[in-house]
């Protein structure tokens, strides 16, 4: 027997390892919310209509299979609360993405020139956060931002602001939350394509005349483009979809989609819509998905 | 005035010295090699020209300006990278084009000029592609198609060859050469390897801890090198130790305790010391299986050792042999096969007569 034959039996069930865990626990689920999506509200538990019964035979399947209805989605379509919450939801992450890049890139550029031993440790600075419940973060930031909290206090004292300024419950709490939070999704991916540049490049680039700004945006940026690529959609993608965020640090007057789902769901016990309302999200999320699964891809076959 | 003169400079790296007051001249239109061992600082020395490291001290003229604070980018010196360093996202003629266009050539005159070093090096149909879909020979030719297109007044060469295998590195060298003839740019080559320098270089500087120590051409390097650590860095050496016995008109007669007494020619200038070596390549050894006569009188004074052979290795092209003198020490020696038979060929375990003249013979102090 070959060595090959030993080792592919235990490598091939480890290939379907993964396949096994999207099926359990996601497939599945998505296949309950999918049919939830389909269904009716109605006054009972679980509070929506038809449900299918196993045990009533093929004819009562059939007519559970035939109340299914669009409706739901047709609902998301016609009443502009679920537009607008999805338009919400781009803006903010396109945005919160923008500033994350601004300040990301030359956060990760200065981390990838530094001496080797001060990367190590500059990176250590940047994962420490994640220490601390992610929770307890954001609730700190509302310590901070509230009207007699530590930002006000600090303003009044230096005499630059004569009242204390309404921070907490705006947009400009939110993102600052967002771009808190997420910096660290941002900044590693292009850490990691930055400091791999080969610096040989930079020094070509000079050789051949081009000033050190000038090299910078012909050769390191271009270069780098997959690690931004990467960053920008580790990011863009669960901050569409951000509930807790929003919910502590924004106002209420417009609401992101996570937060119209929460109340849809918990608030207005209506599972139909709520799940529709996934369904789309998840649907609109598979675009860039697939993107940063190719960039992913290319990156790894550019590294080798 | 030479167009290139490197005065008494020095570069440090804490507490490494790598480069220590060096000074030498470089002629204009000089295909010129700087060869020694890992760490000796050639590379340093090179970066230095190129702007990339900044010298401690002295002065860096290139046509009488000192460019040794001058910006790489400000430099009108080109260097080709040991890596290649080709922009992995440009394609061949982007890569080419890339200092002309730093350089602010309008653009009919830039695809021109592409034209012209696409076809310098022979990469017609390539200049789409990018370096990752070339092969290794290839990329070397757009490295160098790139460093030549600005037209340096000194193009610098980091070990230009060595990442290519032994057959394309020979075929490589013969066109550097024919190309460094044909434009009259001034060339600077980094290399480790003697045989790679003796090939290309007119002239050839030895480096030794951040010293140049000898320079001179290929044929006055391997015949005459300034010091026992040169002859023994350039090429293959037998080495006998020994005291000066006797002087008389240019000829030394030295005692060894490996070789007996051995006949040397003195060479300018004049050794001082008292002890000092005797080396004698070992193409310039001869083998017989008797003594030769030594009929040509003093003028060709000849050295005799008797010993057995203990090794033969066949190269093809010669073979080398190894011979143990009846006082352990081993003398090599290597001969060209001109014949197809082996007519000339000694056994393992023969004993021969290992000559050579004195003429043949260097005197090294030790």
């Amino acid at each position: 027997m070959s060595a090959r034959r030993i080792f592919a039996r235990p490598a091939r069930l480890a290939a379907i390892a993964p396949y096994l865990w999207m099926v359990l626990f996601f497939l599945v689920p998505f296949g309950f919310v999918l049919k939830i999506s389909l269904s009716q509200t109605a006054i009972a538990q679980p509070p929506y209509t038809p449900v299918f019964d196993f045990t009533e035979g093929r004819a009562a399947l059939a007519a559970a299979f035939a109340q299914l209805s669009f409706d739901n989605f047709h609902l998301l379509i016609s009443d502009n609360l679920y537009i607008l919450s999805y338009l919400r939801s781009l803006v903010v992450a396109v945005t919160s993405t923008l500033i994350l890049l601004l300040i990301g890139y030359p956060i990760a550029y200065g981390m990838a020139r530094l001496p080797q031993r001060w990367q190590a440790v500059a990176m250590m600075l940047v994962i420490v956060p994640f220490w601390t419940s992610f929770l307890i973060r954001i609730y700190a930031w509302i310590n901070i931002l509230q009207h007699d909290g530590l930002l006000n206090q600090m303003l009044l004292a230096l005499h630059i602001v004569s009242a204390p300024v309404v921070w907490l419950s705006t947009d400009s709490a939110m993102y600052l939350g967002i771009v808190y939070s997420y910096l660290p999704f941002m900044i590693l991916p292009l850490y990691a394509t930055l400091s791999k540049l080969d610096a040989s490049l930079l020094e070509a680039a000079g050789d051949l005349g081009a000033s050190p700004r000038q090299a910078f945006w012909l050769v390191t940026f271009p270069l780098s483009l997959p690690g931004v690529g990467a960053g920008a959609l580790l990011c863009f993608i669960p901050i569409v979809g951000e509930f807790v965020i929003p919910d502590l640090l924004a106002g209420s007057s417009s609401l992101m989609i996570g937060q119209t789902l929460w109340l849809e769901f918990f608030t207005n016990k209506d599972w139909p819509v709520a799940s529709a309302a996934a369904v789309a999200l998840l649907l609109l999320l598979v675009p860039p998905l697939v993107l940063y699964d190719r960039l992913q891809r290319r990156q790894l076959e550019a590294g080798r | 005035m030479p167009l290139l003169r490197i005065e008494g400079v020095a570069k440090s790296f804490g507490n490494f010295r790598a480069v220590d007051k060096l000074s030498l001249d470089i002629r204009a239109g000089e295909f010129f090699a700087l060869l020694g061992p890992s760490g000796c600082g050639k590379t340093t020395l090179l970066r230095m020209l190129a702007g990339f490291e900044t010298p401690d001290e002295g002065r860096i003229l290139l046509g009488g300006n000192d460019i040794a604070q001058v910006l790489p980018h400000e430099r009108p010196v080109n260097m080709m990278f040991q890596n290649y360093a080709l922009f992995p996202h440009l394609s061949v003629r982007d890569n080419i084009a890339f200092g002309l266009r730093r350089a602010g050539m309008a653009r009919k005159d830039i695809a021109t000029r592409v034209a012209e070093m696409v076809a310098l090096v022979k990469l017609e149909g390539l200049e789409k592609r990018k370096p990752d879909q070339l092969s290794g020979g290839q990329r070397q030719r757009v490295a160098l198609a790139r460093s030549l297109a600005r037209r340096p007044q000194v193009l610098l060469l980091d070990e230009p060859l060595a990442a290519l295998d032994k057959k394309l590195r020979e075929s490589t060298q013969g066109e550097l050469m024919e190309l460094q003839r044909r434009l009259g740019t001034t060339f600077v080559i980094v290399t480790h390897d003697q045989e790679e320098a003796m090939t290309m270089a007119g002239r050839i500087g030895v480096m030794d801890a951040g010293r140049l120590v000898q320079v001179a051409t290929p044929r006055n390097l391997y015949e005459a090198p300034a010091s026992r650590w040169i002859a023994e860095f350039v090429g293959d050496i037998n080495l006998f130790n020994g005291q000066v016995a006797a002087r008389d008109h240019g000829r030394l007669t030295v005692s060894t305790t490996e070789a007996g007494t051995l006949a040397v020619s003195e060479l300018w200038p004049p050794v001082t010391k008292v002890a000092v070596s005797v080396a004698i390549r070992p193409e310039k050894v001869k083998l017989s299986r008797r003594a030769p006569a030594s009929d040509e009188g003093a003028s060709r004074a000849i050295n005799r050792l008797e010993g057995v052979v203990t090794d033969v290795n066949y190269l093809g092209g010669v073979t080398s042999y190894r011979v143990k003198l009846e006082s352990g020490a081993v003398v090599r020696a290597s001969m060209a096969n001109t014949a197809r038979l082996d007519v000339d060929a000694y056994l393992a375990g023969q004993r021969v007569v290992a000559w050579f003249t004195a003429d043949d013979c260097l005197v090294l102090e030790q």
